[in-house]
């Protein structure tokens, strides 16, 4: 079985803003287009124009309803991909060492010519967030975009993860999760960012900013004032107007 | 044991990157192609671009499944089998254009009308328009009809523009946003930037809509509508606001038509018209003088009160009508509540809270401008609430009056053109006037005698022939819908099928796939199109037919004219059509080939060059009879719609010795100026696109600003400046209902005659579009999602992933109430049919709803899907419950389903009953497959190019 490193030097991570988070899938499909063209082999695509198609994705969109005690049902769009965990159940279980956190900035990632595609790392995921490519028979799952992020080929400014440089509501943030000091840090405690299932015990780098509360309407008591009327009949009301166009 | 490999992690990206336009929605945005081997290998938004700045969502990304997709069509088809088989044999160019030329040549040169060109998701409408004004055809639209033209027109005709490409929220500034209706279709990627600038400060979000996905599930708050009730939810917020005197008085007086005095009289001839000077201005009560005097008049201050009376007749402000129709009890909160499905403390509260915003939170920013009337203010008051919508309220056939209503909430509130409210994008603020009236004047070899589309002022304006009867075959701009400013493309094949109000020889469509989702009552348009007369011949003779896929529409043309991608092509995104500004700034954009087809296809705007010059069009010739353009891409660069004016604004030429034109630091001219060669290519350069921003004194009141008047005519946007109020009353619908009760000589038919003066009120009236038969007890709505967008979105290999079937959703009461559980189907009743269908539960609904996808059923055999594709067993449309007339009303008139100020398709006033039904092996209808013209797709994808 392969060992975890004891610590990491950093902890890069996606912060996710379910609040933001409209659901488009711009995520996904970035990602399934940086993912096909560059590291390891290309995400496929099986029956792409028949009746079962079904594809490799390292980053899916899923919709939930939430129905309160009180209220109008809720609708929350849940995007996933690999959280990195430090304590990363895929690694350990790999029998060849293909599956492996790196120690300077805790991405987890699979070497791909070590797998053997056995899949035991996607049963022991229990996020889901690993896909065995069924053309090429090895596992591909989230690299943090590894080949933008530290690219010399690529303005500064685009060294993000795919998923995060097109997301178009802005509800994806990326950074060291183990700076306290860096931007995403802050924002997970500004917000009260959480960790999936942390019963777990994984202790997942990436973070969900939950949802703000919703429908809870203004105070009518405070507002009401603003409504209170000018005159009882419309031609009170152009009385007020009168009085209210001198002053002007 | 671990492994840690060496990684390479700057792998090159790309061999180029190539910058271009995105096509795969109507957005618009930028987009850096980047290419190996030639081949596109990953497509991405382009930081620099004023529409997106650098995001891109799942459709632009999947670009890439787009241009490689194997529904792309090959060569030009010639239909060898009947209509509606999929048999063709591929021919010549050469060989496709004589035919097209052999047949419009004869129609040009005897009768014009006989062609009905009609263009779809056409994003090149000036230059379509162009072509088919030349021709001579009043027939011709584009979309429009069918889409939101009543969003467009009641923008135009309220307050000189409306949403999405006429304007936007002040984003950066604003505290409150309101989103009624479906949305998520149109401006996509700004209207996810700008809920994420909003949400990234806490701004309150409200959804005013029955389907709670999407935006509306990040909304702060949710209001589920009864769908088509929109309108009267407004008026009660406007109630409201009235009563309490929450409106802002300073900016109606000033920037707006509520103090310009009307004739009250209901005996004069005259009655509800403007009172006007000899020049024809309207006039208001000058509070200094308290006399009347011209509304724009030096220093004068309109009086909101004011009445007057002159030769006996009595005149009192719009203002006063306003406030008298709204603060009617029929508006109250409590009455309406019912019916809207939202509770009256929750109108209430919403209302207090729009005016806490406006009013209490109010900004200002310290930016000095000066007024049309000459007088200069120090600042900019803003007032931070904003609104968008779009064909939610729009497709309804109260649509008109409900996006009108909208926007005098939005006046009222004073926060339209303020900071923190919602902000024209040029060439807008273009109030109607500015705009032409439509021409209908088709003549034997001769062009149209002006422009087809336009803004009518009043039924001198009408497209009518001498004996009265309509000039165009979709009927726009008659009596049934006077206000029509975008065509009824939805009634063509209709009309012309019925020969009402006449028949015609050829329909040439581009990119409309109306042989399915475009069209109501699908079924019955494959009827019409395939339909023959007594002696076996077509009903409709001849259809030709553009399109760059293997769309179900393809298989009913004679002749196939197949375009490129949007990679493969020269397109301008143009100021004289549908440009890309921004609040801040003027902007246009171009596509080019940034790969070269593998195919023998040609773009479908080359290719009407082409048939122009051989048809001998003016405007495609030169004066010995050649070609005068050799390809879209020569046209967009030297055409010259009037002199100095382009298809483009960037790069032009200095204009000789006129020393007109805007700025420009590289001794180009900006707006105004001549041709330049290098046009293009100083386009490609700069990233596809071109910029020319707004100095910060002219950024906001723009229809009254000095700065940006000025501004806007040196860049060729208005001649001369064009200051105008915003119309609460539109003078010119009441010239329509002034002619239904009698008076001038232009009269309606009689039949008509009430409905006309119903639906022509200047002042927003709601009336129950969606009211029918308790047969049909519940509503039901498409959308369209935004990982997806129109026809083509699901023959995507990877966006099909994401949405390759649609489940009509059912809210929990109905769910519980028929018993429905996962995996069961159920029939869906209108008055014109029914369908089977699979079911899904959805709570975030309205309790009376029901929805769908729109646009994922395909027929099989099209779009190079295998036929066991589950858009062809399990997806559907709505579109067979629906019917481009009404049922019949036993007066033996055909009633279009059609808003009746505008035309526009009410796709959304549909009721329906739900019936739980046994599973069928497949969505009811089923049509049989038609044979494909590409063949199919491949079984498996590994794309990957390049090393």
């Amino acid at each position: 079985m392969t060992d975890l490193p004891d610590k990491t030097d950093r902890k890069l991570g996606l912060v996710i803003d379910l609040d933001t988070c409209v659901g488009c899938h711009a995520c996904v499909i970035s990602c399934k287009g940086w993912n096909t063209e560059n590291y390891g082999v290309p995400l496929s695509d099986q029956d792409p124009y028949g009746g079962t198609p079904s594809g490799t994705f390292l980053n899916r969109v899923h919709s939930f309803e939430v129905q309160p005690d009180q209220g109008a049902a809720q609708t929350v769009h849940f995007p996933k991909s690999c959280l990195h965990c430090d304590d990363a159940p895929c690694v350990t279980v790999c029998p060849t060492g293909a599956s492996y956190k790196r120690a300077e900035d805790g991405i987890v990632l699979v070497n791909e010519d070590a797998c053997i595609g056995c899949g035991l790392c996607a049963w022991a995921c229990p996020y889901g967030a690993r896909e065995l490519d069924r053309a090429a028979g090895v596992m591909k799952k989230c690299t943090l975009c590894v080949d933008r992020i530290y690219n010399e080929n690529l303005p500064q400014e685009d060294r993000l993860p795919a998923c995060v440089r097109t997301c178009p509501a802005g509800a994806r943030h990326f950074g060291d999760l183990g700076d306290p000091d860096s931007a995403v840090s802050q924002l997970v405690a500004d917000r009260g960012g959480m960790d999936l299932m942390p019963e777990l015990g994984t202790r997942p780098v990436n973070k969900y900013l939950p949802p703000r509360p919703k429908d809870t309407g203004g105070e009518i008591d405070i507002l009401a004032p603003l409504l209170a009327p000018v005159a009882e009949e419309p031609k009170g009301f152009l009385g007020w107007l009168d009085k209210t166009l001198e002053r002007l | 044991m671990t492994s840690a490999p060496k990684l390479n992690l700057s792998p090159k990206v790309s061999d180029e990157v190539r910058k271009t336009t995105c096509y795969m929605c109507a957005c618009r945005c930028g987009i850096n192609v980047h290419l190996k081997d030639g081949k596109v290998a990953y497509i991405e938004g382009n930081r620099d671009h004023p529409i997106n700045k650098g995001v891109l969502c799942a459709k632009g990304s999947a670009g890439i499944m787009q241009v490689n997709a194997p529904s792309r069509l090959r060569a030009p088809l010639k239909r060898v089998g009947p209509r509606g088989s999929g048999q063709f044999e591929e021919i010549s160019w050469d060989e496709a254009l004589q035919i097209a030329t052999k047949t419009l040549a004869p129609l040009r040169k005897n009768d014009p009308s006989k062609l009905a060109f009609f263009t779809g998701r056409d994003q090149s409408q000036s230059f379509t328009s162009f072509w088919a004004q030349n021709f001579g055809t009043p027939n011709y639209a584009a979309h429009g009809g069918f889409c939101s033209v009543n969003m467009a027109a009641a923008g135009i005709y309220t307050m000189g523009g409306a949403f999405w490409e006429f304007g936007q929220p002040d984003w950066d500034h604003t505290k409150m946003f309101m989103l009624f209706g479906v949305a998520e279709d149109h401006d996509s990627n700004p209207i996810k930037m700008g809920l994420g600038k909003l949400k990234a400060r806490g701004a309150k979000v409200v959804g005013v809509n029955p389907i709670r996905s999407g935006y509306n599930a990040v909304a702060d708050e949710w209001l589920g509508i009864t769908p088509g009730t929109d309108g009267l939810f407004i008026m009660a917020l406007i109630h409201e606001l009235l009563k309490a005197g929450k409106i802002d008085l300073h900016y109606l007086a000033q920037y707006t038509n509520a103090p310009v005095l009307l004739n009250s009289d209901p005996a004069a001839p005259d009655y509800g018209l403007f009172l006007r000077d000899d020049a024809g201005k309207p006039l208001v009560i000058d509070r200094t003088t308290g006399k009347p005097a011209a509304f724009d008049r030096k220093g004068v201050k309109p009086d909101l009160a004011g009445t007057w009376r002159k030769g006996g007749i009595s005149h009192r402000p719009v203002f006063h009508q306003l406030a008298e129709t709204y603060l009617s009890p029929d508006y109250a909160p409590d009455a309406v509540a019912d019916r809207c499905g939202i509770p009256a403390d929750t109108i209430r509260r919403i209302a207090a809270e729009l005016a806490h915003v406006a009013f209490e939170q109010a900004i200002t920013l310290p930016i000095k401008w000066t007024d049309f009337r000459g007088e200069e203010h120090s600042e900019m008051t803003g007032r931070p609430v904003s609104f968008h919508a779009m064909r939610g309220i729009s497709a309804h056939a109260n649509g008109f009056q409900t996006c009108r209503a909208l926007h005098i909430l939005q006046i009222l509130l004073g926060s339209v053109e303020v900071p923190g409210g919602f902000r024209f994008k040029p060439p807008y603020p273009k109030p109607p006037e500015a705009h032409p009236t439509p021409h209908c004047h088709a003549r034997p070899d001769l062009p149209l005698d002006g422009p087809h589309l336009g803004f009518v002022q009043g039924p001198d304006d009408l497209a009518l022939r001498d004996d009265g009867t309509p000039a165009r075959i979709d009927k726009a701009f008659t009596w049934e819908n006077p206000m029509s400013a975008h065509g009824l493309m939805h009634m063509v094949i209709s009309n012309a099928h019925a020969g009402d109000p006449y028949k015609i020889d050829t329909l040439f469509l581009y990119m409309a796939n109306m042989a399915w989702n475009s069209s109501m009552n699908t079924r019955g348009v494959i009827d019409m199109l395939t339909d023959t007369d007594a002696n076996g011949d077509y009903v409709i003779p001849n259809i030709i037919y553009s399109d760059a896929y293997s769309s179900e529409m393809v298989a009913y043309a004679d002749l196939v004219l197949p375009d490129t991608t949007y990679l493969e092509r020269h397109d301008c995104i143009s100021l004289l059509d549908r440009p890309i500004c921004e609040a801040d700034a003027a902007a246009d954009a171009i596509r080019w080939p940034v790969i070269e087809p593998d195919r023998d296809v040609r773009g479908f705007q080359s290719v009407l060059c082409d048939l122009g010059a051989r048809l001998e069009l003016p405007g495609f010739i030169n004066d010995d009879g050649s070609a005068k353009y050799a390809d879209y891409g020569d046209y967009i660069v030297n055409h010259q719609r009037k002199p100095g004016i382009g298809p483009l604004a960037g790069w032009r030429l200095p204009p000789e010795g006129s020393g007109v034109g805007g700025t420009s630091d590289d001794g180009h001219a900006v707006g105004r100026g001549s041709p330049n060669p290098e046009q293009l290519d100083k386009y490609i350069e700069n990233g596809g696109f071109f910029v020319e921003h707004i100095p910060a004194e002219a950024s906001y009141y723009k229809p009254w600003n000095r700065a940006y008047q000025d501004w806007a005519v040196g860049m060729g946007l208005y001649d001369t400046p064009q200051p105008y109020l915003f119309q609460l009353y539109v003078e010119p619908m009441r010239k329509f209902q002034l002619a239904a009760e009698g008076h001038g000589d232009r009269q309606p038919p009689d039949h008509l005659r009430d409905r006309v003066r119903a639906a022509m009120e200047p002042l927003p009236i709601w009336t129950d579009s969606t009211a029918g038969d308790a047969d049909y007890p519940v509503h039901a709505l498409t959308q369209r999602p935004m990982a997806m967008y129109h026809s083509w979105g699901s023959q995507n290999a990877w966006l099909r992933q994401i949405h390759g079937q649609n489940p009509l959703y059912l809210p929990s009461k109905l769910w519980n109430q028929h018993g429905f559980a996962d995996g069961d189907w159920a029939r869906v009743t209108s008055p014109h049919g029914a369908i089977v269908v699979p079911v899904a539960l959805q709570a975030a609904l309205n309790d009376n709803t029901v929805w769908t996808w729109n646009a994922i059923g395909k027929r099989k055999g099209a779009w190079a899907l295998d036929e066991t594709a589950p858009e062809a067993t399990r997806g559907f449309l709505l579109n067979h419950l629906i019917h481009e007339l009404l049922p019949p009303k036993g007066d033996g008139l055909r009633w279009a389903n059609s808003d009746p100020v505008t035309g526009q398709a009410a796709w959304f006033d549909l009721r329906v009953r739900i019936e739980k039904a046994d599973p069928p092996d497949q969505s009811q209808p089923a049509f049989d497959p038609i044979a494909s013209p590409v063949g199919q797709g491949p079984g498996s994808l590994a794309w990957k190019v390049g090393k």
